[in-house]
């Protein structure tokens, strides 16, 4: 029924210096969709796509599969991997002013990703480059094109990453907590932007963010990701009409509302467990509310319990969401 | 019987930066804080809400009297704030604290955590040793901390526990006034939560008046009953916090509401055109003209004053007051 993905991540597992940062990770992104990864601080959704990327430093030990299109990427020969990074995946990350050069003006940068990827001449890359930068919605792009990234706000240079970006014609944009580090207002016009291209070009979306409202508006899919595992995959909707794992409910709960009378918030108690103190069953199990024995002896499965959704707890069941006591 | 003065009032504060543009460029001033009043009273919560640069932080510099305001008077608990470093300074520093974004450039790396958190103590000479140490423990359980967190290093500690040790390091004191800058920001989702939440439990517990400075409106809204929104070194806008994200009246209020990420709610959102504008270069007329998204001419040519609404908002737009749309009306 579901069209084949274009990216399959099977079993991805990472570990640093023998402590588990990613305990098998399932994944599949379809052609041109959108999917939000949400997860606290340390939860391996960055890693994730670092690994997949071979980004990840060499003392990293990478197991499990990443398929783009049938192409095992986990092990590829450096060759294919530079031909996959910027050319049917590209990343973008939080803080733009630290991935640009800071000595080379933002033209050259772009024109740098167009001759690597599209094998564009000189004139001809500073002439996409342009376009790219209009694109991604520079004003003056012509004159742009010879700033250096101090000249620009913050904003502009997410922009620009953005068109670095698109200079592979990517079939996958990973975007890494891209609004992070920018104003209220201009998160609103990246998010805007992200989803005009989207439309424009029809690339998928993995949208990185602690923020589950700013997934909520820019994806269809969400996987929350707790302590190096998916624990609940759902679409947007019907997570937070019925988050089935207590830590989704628990994120929701988090979030001081906006309208109607204001109450206590739901706080989820204690933090996030370390990985070398990682608890045998459940790593949510400490600061859970509905703990039992089971969760404190095995892991809990990713069980399906309706079209798209899973969750990995033993109180949820497939059929009614009411199985978990509220 | 005159009524008690408020705890803080804060009148007309101007403070201004010179700086230079390029090596040889000439020195510009650049007004960080550019006339902004702000009253609180004791054991109550206004929230400061404005986009990096807006002058919020230097505002709530300015009235814990770390910065000398160039123009304007901060008055507490109804006297001017001494001059700074001077005994009676830092005697008044004993009763208004403050909290920033980053817990751990907040902390002592080499100390641990209870000989913090007495540090206050020891400085201002409330105590003996062995008190102390019992106000140490019961400040460490106040912010959910345990009596052994005492001998911790930051760096043994989470963020979210760090958050808690800087805020007992503030209360040390018993201060009637803290000021907190972004207390939330650097710290995760669930984390977030339980900082706010611990915010209003002590605040109950031992009634002071917080100044909540943050760019984030929900935070601002669950802890504060007044808020205040600036913008380049301005408050525009100003009212309760319920009645101001209902029915925000500045159009820059009303962009900030609309961008506020909230599952559930696609589309309908103000997207503004165009970066915050530098300080050291201030449209003129009203500053948020250039972005509005219903400016009209007037708007390009005068400052709209900050005044009462009927309903005793206070609001900084010309549109808000209807000055701008009676002449079209006429015409």
């Amino acid at each position: 029924m579901a069209p084949a993905p274009l990216v399959a991540i099977a079993g991805l597992t990472v570990a640093f210096d023998g402590q588990p940062a990613l305990r098998g990770i399932d994944l599949a992104i379809a052609p041109g969709e959108a999917v939000g990864m949400v997860g606290e601080s340390g939860c391996g959704k960055s890693v994730t796509w670092l690994a997949a990327l071979g980004l990840l430093p060499g003392r990293a030990v990478v197991g499990g599969s990443v398929r783009i299109g049938g192409q095992e990427l986990l092990g590829a020969p450096p060759a294919v991997l530079e031909k996959v990074r910027g050319g049917r995946i590209a990343m973008i990350f939080q803080d733009p002013a630290s991935s640009l050069n800071p000595v080379h003006r933002i033209g050259r940068q772009i024109a740098e990703a167009l001759t690597l990827h599209r094998g564009l001449g000189a004139a001809a890359a500073r002439a996409e480059a342009r376009r790219l930068l209009d694109q991604v919605g520079i004003p003056d792009a012509g004159r742009r094109l010879d700033a250096y990234p101090h000249e620009l706000s913050g904003g502009q240079n997410q922009r620009v990453m953005i068109a670095m970006a698109l200079a592979g014609r990517p079939e996958l944009l990973v975007a890494d907590e891209p609004t992070t580090a920018l104003d209220v207002t201009i998160q609103a016009q990246i998010l805007d932007l992200l989803a005009a291209l989207r439309r424009e070009t029809g690339m998928a979306l993995v949208l990185i963010s602690h923020d589950l409202g700013v997934v909520a508006e820019a994806c269809e899919r969400v996987a929350v990701m707790y302590a190096g595992r998916i624990v609940e995959e759902a679409p947007v909707e019907r997570l937070f009409a019925a988050a089935a794992h207590p830590y989704t409910r628990g994120l929701i709960g988090a979030l001081p509302p906006i309208e109607g009378p204001r109450r206590r918030l739901a706080a989820i108690p204690g933090g996030v467990p370390e990985p070398w103190a990682m608890p045998p069953g459940c790593a949510f199990a400490p600061r859970c509310a509905h703990r039992r024995p089971a969760c404190e002896r095995a892991l809990p499965a990713l069980i399906r319990l309706a079209d798209a959704h899973a969750a990995a707890c033993v109180l949820a069941a497939p059929a009614p969401a009411e199985s978990l006591p509220a | 019987m005159t009524p008690a003065p408020p705890l803080l009032e804060a009148k007309d504060l101007v403070r201004r930066y010179r700086m230079r543009r390029g090596l040889f460029g000439r020195a510009v001033e650049l007004r960080a804080v550019d006339g902004v009043s702000l009253r609180l009273e004791r054991g109550r919560t206004l929230g400061l809400v404005g986009e990096s640069g807006c002058g919020k932080s230097t505002t709530g510099r300015l009235v814990l009297g770390m910065e000398v305001p160039d123009a304007g008077s901060v008055a507490f608990e109804g006297r001017p704030l001494p001059a700074p470093g001077s005994a009676a300074w830092r005697a008044q520093r004993a009763r208004m604290q403050m909290v920033f974004q980053d817990p751990l450039g907040a902390l002592d790396r080499r100390l641990p955590i209870g000989a913090q958190v007495a540090e206050p103590l020891e400085i201002h000479g409330i105590g003996d040793r062995a008190g102390r140490l019992a106000r140490v423990e019961t400040l460490l359980k106040a912010v959910g901390l345990r009596p052994d967190h005492a001998l911790r290093y930051p760096h043994e500690l989470s963020g979210g526990q760090r958050q808690r040790a800087v805020l007992a390091r503030a209360l040390a004191t018993e201060p009637a006034l803290l000021v907190c800058d972004e207390p939330i920001s650097a710290l995760d989702v669930s984390i977030q939560a339980q900082v706010m939440n611990l915010l209003l439990d002590l605040q109950e517990r031992f009634g002071m008046g917080m100044l909540f400075v943050s760019h984030d409106l929900r935070a601002v809204r669950q802890v504060s009953q007044r808020v205040a929104v600036m913008y380049l070194g301005r408050i525009v806008e100003e009212g309760e916090a319920d009645a101001l994200l209902q029915d925000p009246a500045h159009p820059y209020t009303r962009t900030l509401v609309s961008a506020i990420p909230h599952p559930g709610r696609r589309g309908g959102r103000i997207i503004l055109q165009g970066d915050p504008p530098n300080p050291a270069d201030r449209p003129p007329g009203c500053a948020f003209h250039p972005r509005c998204p219903v400016a009209v001419a007037i708007c390009a040519r005068e400052a709209p004053a900050l005044k009462p609404r009927g309903d005793g908002r206070l609001v900084a737009c010309h549109l808000a007051h209807g000055d701008a749309a009676l002449p079209r009306r006429a015409a």
